[in-house]
């Protein structure tokens, strides 16, 4: 069984848990051109390495950031939204 | 064949048959490179010497032909798609494959089984119903049937799904077929070598040579080689060379599993596909059941499979198929699919002139592999694409409009 570790609940199975995609820079709407935008709504990194990710422990409604190797599926650290610092 | 046969049987040195040359040094260039030597590089290959004469041309497998997804798939080949626009193409592939054991001179088993995808719910066959509607309209042969017929065609299946979710109909698709996907591969690697196209296996592309917007030549793990025309066809590999050429995309990667039982006698003649439960099936000609499911939910870069998929998948193969509780799984693995937001591929011309790219192919690129052959050859040719994949363009996400296609498999709709 794969394990995650919530930084609230501690180490529980994947299976709890939802992958919410890579932590993206939203450009301001205002300001950027459309083509711009759209890059921003569509297209993603699709090369694997270390990347930074959503991941929501579904049970308890937590969202967290996990630093996952998206080539081995080795997770780096997990830590709160602007905790990284504590991680 | 026959009298071949019996020759080959009184030679007295038995030489393998080689389909195609064993190529190690590759020239210093070519009209055309084709990166991937699956089914759609090779069929790209194969069409370009064939409707376009252009045969000086070199095709990289990094690592052994029809490896990859060409190898991985389920073989199922259909067209009962949602969108006019995927429906009129992955019709154009059908009818190919349906002469094309013929053409490339290979036993392909091609073999049309009839194809349901089942309804448990109200809100499904509703989906089955505007399918309907829309192949009807292409032309393409699918239509809603009840339970009554879904079990006439396969007595085995329980309808009521164990009492858990009952059918109540399925999206019926005549011209639904598997084959034997490896080769496919092969057939096309053969046709395209002995009209001059050259295939380096074990050769990985490493970089990619582009001078103010035009593509000029690859850097590979056997040299540099020159050339004005580069297609990618790697699928799940599609992200790492369009980061050498600066193209972006939208496409992520995610697994995508399947496994096979230990062989049985001949039981099942039809395809059966559930959306709600996860689950497509067919018996293959070895009679193995090959089974899927849906993709992983994450994007990894591998090919490991789990044991969580065979868990899930069985006891939704167990609803279905009660009687199945004592069948063996042999084997099971995983394939990377390159998915797109809407479902669809992406192809043609590219940012970058010279570079083409056949990619996001997800969960729908074998039953595509001669038409995506034939359309990117003509569009590496031409350096403009066909109208029939003009749907497809990468410049789609730019302009917002896309082309959506839920009737793909293993795909919640």
């Amino acid at each position: 069984m794969k394990l995650l570790t919530c930084p609230v609940n501690g180490t529980r199975p994947l299976s709890e848990f939802v992958f919410g995609g890579e932590i993206r820079n939203m450009p301001d709407p205002a300001q950027a051109s459309d083509s711009a935008w759209a890059a921003y709504v569509y297209n993603r990194t699709g090369a694997p390495g270390l990347k930074k990710e959503w991941w929501y422990h579904s049970p308890s409604g937590t969202w967290f950031v996990a630093e996952r190797n998206t080539l081995t599926d080795q997770v780096a650290r997990t830590y709160l939204y602007g905790q990284e610092d504590k991680a | 064949m026959p009298l071949r046969l019996l020759k080959y049987a009184l030679s007295r040195k038995h030489p393998a048959p080689r389909f195609f040359r064993d190529c190690t040094e590759p020239k210093k260039s070519y009209d055309a490179v084709i990166i991937g030597g699956g089914g759609h590089g090779l069929a790209a290959a194969y069409y370009l010497a064939k409707d376009h004469g252009i045969t000086n041309v070199a095709v990289l497998e990094k690592g052994y032909i029809g490896g990859g997804n060409t190898g991985r798939n389920t073989t199922i080949v259909r067209s009962n798609y949602l969108t006019p626009e995927g429906v009129n193409f992955y019709d154009a592939s059908v009818k190919i494959y349906e002469g094309l054991s013929e053409e490339l001179d290979i036993n392909l088993f091609y073999s049309t089984r009839g194809h349901f995808t089942l309804a448990h719910t109200e809100s499904a066959l509703r989906t089955m119903r505007w399918r309907a509607e829309v192949n009807k309209h292409v032309g393409v042969d699918s239509y809603v049937v009840g339970p009554d017929e879904i079990s006439k065609a396969c007595p085995q299946l329980d309808i009521s799904c164990s009492g858990k979710a009952p059918i109540v109909g399925a999206l019926y698709h005549g011209p639904g077929s598997i084959a034997r996907h490896d080769a496919v591969a092969w057939g096309y690697a053969r046709g395209a070598d002995s009209m001059g196209v050259e295939i380096f296996q074990n050769t990985e592309v490493t970089g990619l040579d582009i001078q103010s917007g035009k593509i000029k030549g690859v850097h590979t793990s056997r040299g540099y080689i020159a050339t004005n025309k580069v297609l990618s066809a790697v699928a799940g590999f599609t992200p790492r060379i369009t980061n050498m050429a600066g193209v972006d995309t939208p496409i992520v990667i995610h697994p995508l599993q399947a496994c096979v039982s230990e062989p049985m006698k001949p039981w099942l003649n039809t395809i059966l596909v559930s959306g709600s439960l996860h689950v497509y099936v067919s018996q293959s000609s070895r009679g193995e059941l090959v089974m899927g499911s849906s993709l992983d939910p994450y994007e990894v870069h591998s090919t490991r499979s789990s044991l969580d998929f065979v868990e899930g998948l069985t006891s939704h193969m167990l609803d279905m198929f009660p009687f199945l509780s004592n069948v063996k799984i042999v084997r099971q693995w995983a394939g990377m699919a390159d998915m797109t937001p809407d479902f669809s591929p992406i192809m043609g011309t590219t940012p970058v002139e010279g570079f083409y790219l056949d990619a996001g192919w997800g969960t729908w690129g074998f039953k595509a592999t001669p038409i995506s052959g034939k359309t990117m050859a003509a569009t590496m040719a031409n350096d403009q694409a066909p109208e029939l994949i003009k749907p497809f363009r990468l410049s789609r996400f730019e302009d917002y409009d896309l082309t959506g296609e839920k009737g793909a498999a293993s795909v919640g709709h």
